[in-house]
């Protein structure tokens, strides 16, 4: 005789849990952030089209994007420069003592440039942005549509897609490139510099044993792909920003999503990029 | 309401913003608006159910109601900031509800908004707040874009604050600046959300003069949310009381306060 046999056969039925709404409950809780991620992206494909729409039409905002140049671009720049000259002047003296260590010092120059120009250059570049810029405008834009200046700003006649969101997504586009090309250079000079307080070395040495084994085109491509940088960092920072709703708090959550969220797509899309570029442009 | 022969505000034909703002086939005669089976839904929660109202030219409508009754959102219906359920907002005839974002910025052009707590965008100061319409919609020159951004300030008793930033000015200030940025391109009508709530005593009294002298001034329709009583006895010709989604008394002040009604007489002795 089995073991079940001894139960009564409908305290078996009661006591087991019904199979379906188990399922029901796991695929509940399995769904639950699936159908939210598909959700944000689905507003987020909405609101880029309406940025999109708005960016064909008049008055092109032209103060208002001079505006954000200066706040984007020039503001972001000082720490970028010195982002860049951390990294060129760790990396000069980190790949120094591993390159004497091989007796391949002489490959410093040229190591440096390239590590700086092909990768570290434009990924601190788009993160550092990232940081201030994306928390900046989530932040910005946020405390905005909670004190409802956003609607002010609609009913005035006014597009805010275009006002807000168009000219920071062009000036985070166009500065990007710009930043990047100053990241690098801070990054090849003071990499020299610390070449430089090891063992001296003229500046036209070092930058011509550095660029010889590189063309333009070794730096066009890798520069040119912030620009995809700038349009992630600026169109995440306003979507969040112009979608925050809940007081303070809820600006506080668009600033702190806009960089989390910015972070993570400008590592995502240097990973397919630097796969692209690898596959078209070697 | 009688209107004064005093004219406080350059008229806004001599000042260029009608020409500028240029559509006159929106300024027609007739009601200003006109709401009819408007419904509105936030989830599970019916806010609106069912709103008939009429606003003529040259009008006061004051909005009373409980809180979270639908006032204000009603009033961002007429704007266009939201889209109602169902039912049908004609603004000067037009039937907005319908219409796309650009021929509803026409429409939005010929109505002014002040906002709750204002809305002054706080990267700008007083005078560019005022000016940010004009230099969109108006063909105005600097000078003269000038001249009508102090004219307005002045209006408001702002004259000497036009540097200022709004996080600089208190909140009784920052509504006038409101008041002056809402009548900036000589709207036929104006939106009036909570004028006077979280000022003292006082300040709401001048907000209410303000408010009146410029009616007076003006051939406006206006239509005021306000859970002020005596403000709304001061400035309003007629008075609409929401309650359960719905108009549930409109007429005058005396009408209300005669209603047999007893969520109105309730209504009028708590707030009075």
């Amino acid at each position: 005789m089995s073991h079940n046999a001894s139960i009564p056969h409908r305290l078996i039925g009661q006591d087991a849990p019904p199979a379906p709404s188990l399922v029901r409950a796991t695929f509940a809780i399995l769904w639950s952030p699936i159908n939210g991620f598909l959700e944000w992206f689905g507003e987020l494909g909405l609101f880029s089209w309406q940025v999109l729409r708005a960016a064909f039409r008049r008055p092109l905002e032209g103060q208002e994007l001079f505006r954000q140049f200066d706040e984007i671009g020039s503001k972001s720049f000082p720490l970028v420069a010195l982002a860049g000259a951390a990294i060129g002047f760790v990396l000069s003296l980190e790949s120094r003592s591993s390159l004497v260590h091989f007796g391949a010092q002489s490959m410093l120059p040229a190591a440096l440039v390239y590590s700086i120009i092909h990768e570290t250059g434009p990924i601190v570049t788009g993160l550092v942005v990232s940081g201030r810029v994306g928390a900046g405008i989530g932040a910005e834009l946020g405390s905005m549509k909670v004190t409802e200046q956003i609607d002010a700003i609609e009913a005035s006649g006014v597009n805010p897609y275009k006002f807000l969101a168009f000219t920071r997504i062009l000036a985070c586009i166009l500065v990007l490139p710009l930043l990047t090309i100053a990241a690098d250079f801070c990054g090849v000079l003071f990499g020299w510099i610390a070449e430089t307080l090891a063992e001296p070395v003229s500046f036209q040495r070092f930058i011509n044993q550095g660029f010889a084994g590189s063309t333009f085109k070794d730096f066009l491509a890798p520069t040119f792909r912030t620009v995809v940088f700038g349009l992630i960092i600026g169109t995440i920072g306003c979507f969040q920003g112009m979608r925050t709703k809940g007081g303070t708090a809820g600006v506080g959550l668009s600033a702190t999503s806009s960089v989390v969220l910015s972070s993570l797509f400008v590592i995502l899309a240097d990973v397919i990029l630097v796969k692209i570029i690898l596959v078209f442009f070697s | 309401m009688m209107r004064s022969e005093q004219q406080v505000l350059p008229d806004v034909e001599e000042s260029g913003v009608a020409r500028a703002t240029g559509d006159s086939s929106v300024r027609n005669a007739g009601p200003a608006v006109v709401l009819r089976g408007l419904h509105q839904s936030f989830g599970t929660q019916v806010v609106l159910d069912g709103i008939d109202l009429t606003v003529k030219s040259g009008e006061t409508l004051a909005m009373l109601g409980r809180s979270g009754t639908g006032k204000s959102v009603l009033l961002k219906l007429i704007i266009g900031l939201r889209k109602p359920d169902s039912g049908s907002i004609q603004v000067h005839g037009q039937e907005i509800t319908r219409l796309d974002l650009e021929a509803i910025n026409q429409v939005r052009k010929t109505m002014g908004f002040l906002f709750q707590h204002a809305a002054l965008y706080d990267s700008l100061s007083v005078e560019q707040n005022i000016a940010f319409p004009l230099k969109r919609h108006t063909k105005m020159s600097a000078s003269e874009r000038g001249n009508r951004v102090k004219k307005l300030l002045s209006s408001v008793g702002m004259e000497r604050d036009l540097k200022k930033m709004p996080s600089d000015i208190s909140g009784g200030m920052q509504k006038r600046v409101g008041l002056a940025r809402a009548l900036a391109l000589g709207p036929s009508i104006l939106l009036l959300d909570e004028p006077t709530a979280g000022l003292d005593p006082i300040t709401s009294g001048e907000i209410n003069e303000l408010i009146l002298k410029l009616q007076e001034e003006h051939d406006m329709a206006s239509i005021v949310v306000t859970h002020d009583l005596q403000s709304a006895k001061t400035i309003a010709d007629r008075i609409a009381l929401l309650h359960g989604g719905q108009v549930l008394i409109e007429g005058s002040f005396k009408d209300l306060e005669k209603s047999d009604n007893e969520f109105v007489s309730e209504f009028m002795k708590r707030d009075s």
